[in-house]
């Protein structure tokens, strides 16, 4: 027994995994498929609901890593109780496996009829993450924009494209930025599309009263149905307000598409593993709902973070500790 | 067409051996077009087209506004397969876009419940002794000239462009809602940016003219323009797409349906009859083109012996725009010279007098 | 160029049911909203309409009415609000604490001129 755990994903999850690993004196590798660690939130302005800088956090889970080994740029291709196969082929020898592999963002050229890449104003919740941390958030030609609409579910309940999970996070996502445009923009209009507003974790319903009373977004309940460019490259939308039983259209500057989260691609090798199960929505089955969620159905191979299912920072993160220590224990068992 | 999306939605056209079914209402309102795309691919293209008399009505409006049953339609729709089979053909092309999601649509029913195409046979078996193959490949007649679409641009007299600016003309298309809403996938470039009169012009040189309401549909509906009280829904819908694409100045639009065609035509007419509003340039209508009158001009054909006549608003505009030479005299006339006397023009056309034809007569 | 408006064509043309955000006017909207800025967290729970003295008896919704007043919908907000009968029971189950009597009084004040 070397105490060698291999970690698949470099993102929060499993930099958590690897922290908690070294506190109990074992040897994580993280084997992270870009070019450095860190995952999405690399790409992340502000977390809700407290606002705090993504860079912070990354900052305070790279502190913790104690000198763990990190191998960039190289894939998982095969996944096996005990081993793992890389992408040159390399084959690295384990007492365990943490599969930290996070998701996908939802591709939003999918839903063709809202025109992301076509249409020059709009965006999805990516790119405006992308345009806070460049610290500018303009309107392709330049301008700034009046009139602002965030349309939720986007890649997420629809069986148009295969999604029908609920991705969770988007709903305080779309409420965050939202209230972080009207922040920036006071004076423009920011309405919100939704089919039901899930907040599920603490402080987010809070915010999304302030978003409502002290921010005035307006929230309006439909699913826009298509989008297409004016003639002033603005945006026009249909709706139907739910509300009050009656279509409804609208012109915007901006269109936010609040994506969804994906299973990951590499899920599919994953699940070539005996033992190992995907859900319909293609992210890796736990071995139990309850007292099993970092645990998969092969012996030494667990989980952390959105492999399993979409998840918010926080959620991920302790399943990096949950699963270290799972695969602590389960290193121990072995003797 | 901007972006490539579209292309990831492709479907199989067959390249020749046609068997051609034919439209009610193009037959009656647009008769030259189905003439035309005769000729275009008999003549023009060298492919075998077949065609027999006996075909009916596939019954697709009955069907739609629940006078006739799924069985009916299903027998009937056999029954054109029977046709095709007896005439040896496999490839079966629509004329019009019910049709073709008709087709479409019977063929995937039998393909998700086979018992009912077993009943289809024994019914088509016991009324007419008639048995049939499935077609190979089911096209609508845009996707046949779509897939030749190049070949009629290289024997092409006239490019879709100002013959005085040289610039492209603004051509807004418009596509039937049963050809892609239906079956995304039994559409070129899908539902949302279908591709099918796009490639059309853009390869015969014209520009293609995005707006917003572009996919709505035009608002044929079926009960909803049989009862004259519900036609004002109907009306509304087309109005809504003219609106919407006025403030693009399009020089004409082409659709690839038969209700569509008639209806951004006539509706036209009814509009500025009923409230004065007209949506072309020069306080004219904007001419309404099937996609073989567009094939037929860029071949060179006259646009009287492809039917134009036939129009409510009227073409000379965009003719002279091409600079496309035609006899105005000969617009009224019918077979074998007969004179059929002119019409009266109606408020869409009133500003159309400045037009050589109208000087000459 | 004259409309001959004595021809019956049987029909008219329908006019839009859509509520066009770009067309209605949203000045009053904002006027309640900076006056009673909690009307916004409505949840649309459907409460205040459940337990309505006026909207059991007729079709006087007051969520469906204060939601159209928000999209600038304003014409017959003032009739439909002459309906309510001011006993403040739709105040006492609303979750958000939305002071709905105010609401209504602040409408009809501000719609008086629609």
């Amino acid at each position: 027994m070397t105490g060698k755990v291999i970690i698949i994903g470099g993102g929060v999850a499993g930099l958590q995994a690897a922290a908690t690993l070294r506190e109990l004196g074992l040897t994580p590798v993280i084997v992270e498929k870009t070019t450095h660690i860190g995952g999405k939130l690399n790409d992340w302005h502000k977390l809700f609901p407290s606002l705090t800088p993504a860079a912070e956090v990354l900052a305070e889970l790279k502190g913790r890593l104690d000198g763990a080994e990190i191998l960039t740029g190289t894939e998982a291709v095969e996944i096996a109780p005990g081993s793992v196969t890389l992408t040159d082929g390399r084959r690295m020898e384990a007492d365990a496996v943490i599969v930290a592999s996070g998701f996908e963002v939802f591709p939003a050229e999918l839903k063709e009829e809202y025109g992301y890449g076509l249409y020059r104003n709009v965006y999805t919740t990516v790119d405006i993450e992308r345009m806070f941390n460049e610290g500018r958030v303009r309107l392709r030609d330049g301008s700034a924009p009046r009139r602002i609409a965030f349309l939720h579910c986007v890649g997420s309940r629809d069986e148009k494209v295969d999604q029908c999970h609920c991705s969770r996070v988007c709903c305080i996502t779309g409420v965050k930025q939202a209230m972080e445009m009207k922040a920036l923009f006071p004076e423009a209009e920011v309405y919100n599309f939704y089919m039901d507003i899930r907040m599920f974790g603490p402080g987010y319903e809070e915010m999304y009263r302030e978003a409502q009373e002290r921010c005035n977004i307006h929230f309006i309940r439909g699913r826009i149905s298509e989008a297409g460019e004016t003639q002033d490259r603005r945006v026009q939308i249909k709706a139907e307000d739910t509300l009050i039983g009656r279509p409804l259209k609208m012109t915007v500057d901006m269109l936010v598409l609040i994506v969804g989260m994906k299973a990951g691609r590499s899920n599919e090798a994953l699940a070539r593993c005996p033992g190992i199960s995907l859900r319909p929505s293609r992210f890796a089955d736990p071995a139990d709902s309850f007292c099993g969620n970092v645990c998969s159905g092969a012996p030494g191979i667990f989980y952390a973070g959105t492999v399993t299912a979409p998840k918010n920072v926080g959620e991920s993160i302790n399943e990096g500790a949950a699963a270290a220590v799972k695969a602590a224990e389960y290193i121990r068992s072995k003797g | 067409m901007r972006g490539t999306g579209w292309k990831e939605y492709q479907k199989e056209i067959a390249d020749d051996n046609y068997f051609y079914v034919r439209s009610c209402i193009r037959q009656n309102f647009f008769p030259g077009s189905e003439k035309a795309f005769l000729s275009i691919l008999r003549s023009d293209l060298g492919k075998d087209v077949g065609e027999d008399l006996k075909h009916t009505s596939c019954t697709g409006i009955g069907y739609h506004t629940d006078i006739v049953s799924l069985e009916t339609i299903m027998t009937v729709v056999a029954r054109q397969f029977a046709l095709m089979t007896e005439a040896g053909y496999e490839n079966l092309t629509s004329s019009c876009i019910t049709s073709f999601g008709i087709y479409t649509e019977m063929l995937e029913t039998w393909h998700e419940f086979p018992e009912t195409e077993e009943r289809t046979r024994e019914y088509l078996y016991k009324a007419t002794g008639r048995e049939f193959t499935k077609p190979r490949n089911v096209a609508h007649t845009s996707d046949v000239i779509y897939k030749h679409r190049e070949r009629i641009a290289a024997q092409g007299k006239i490019k879709l462009v100002n013959s005085v600016t040289g610039k492209p003309l603004r051509v807004v298309e418009h596509i039937g809602c049963h050809y892609a809403k239906l079956f995304p996938k039994k559409g070129v470039g899908g539902s949302e940016f279908p591709y099918v009169l796009a490639g059309m012009i853009e390869s015969w040189g014209g520009e293609v003219t995005d707006y917003p309401e572009r996919r709505h549909c035009c608002g044929f509906g079926f009960r909803n323009y049989l009862v004259q009280a519900n036609r004002g829904f109907s009306i509304a819908n087309s109005q809504k797409k003219l609106e919407s694409m006025s403030r693009y100045k399009p020089d004409f639009i082409v659709t690839n349906c038969p209700g569509c065609a008639m209806f951004l035509d006539k509706w036209q007419y009814t509009i500025a009859e009923m409230e004065g509003a007209i949506y072309g340039q020069d306080g004219r209508g904007i001419p309404v083109l099937t996609y073989e009158e567009m094939a037929g001009l860029v071949l060179g054909y006259d646009p009287w012996a492809l039917g134009m006549q036939m129009h409510q608003v009227a073409v000379e505009p965009l003719l002279d725009k091409l600079g496309i030479e035609y006899d105005p005299a000969a617009k009224y006339l019918g077979r074998n010279g007969k004179y059929l006397g002119i019409p009266d023009q109606g408020a869409v056309n009133m500003n159309c007098t400045s037009q050589p034809y109208m000087r000459t007569l | 160029m004259a409309i001959d408006r004595s021809i019956n064509w049987g029909y008219s043309i329908s006019r839009p049911r859509a509520v066009d955000m770009d067309a209605n006017d949203h000045e009053a909207a904002a006027r309640l909203l900076r006056k009673l800025p909690e009307l916004q967290a409505c949840i649309a729970c459907g409460c205040c309409v459940a337990t309505c003295t006026a909207g059991n008896l007729t079709d006087f919704n007051f969520r469906r009415v204060h939601t159209l007043v928000r999209r600038g919908e304003y014409k017959g907000a003032y009739d439909e609000l002459n309906k309510c009968m001011l006993c403040g029971k739709c105040r006492l189950v609303c979750p958000r604490g939305i002071n709905t009597r105010a609401v209504v009084m602040a409408v009809k004040r501000i719609l008086g001129e629609y």
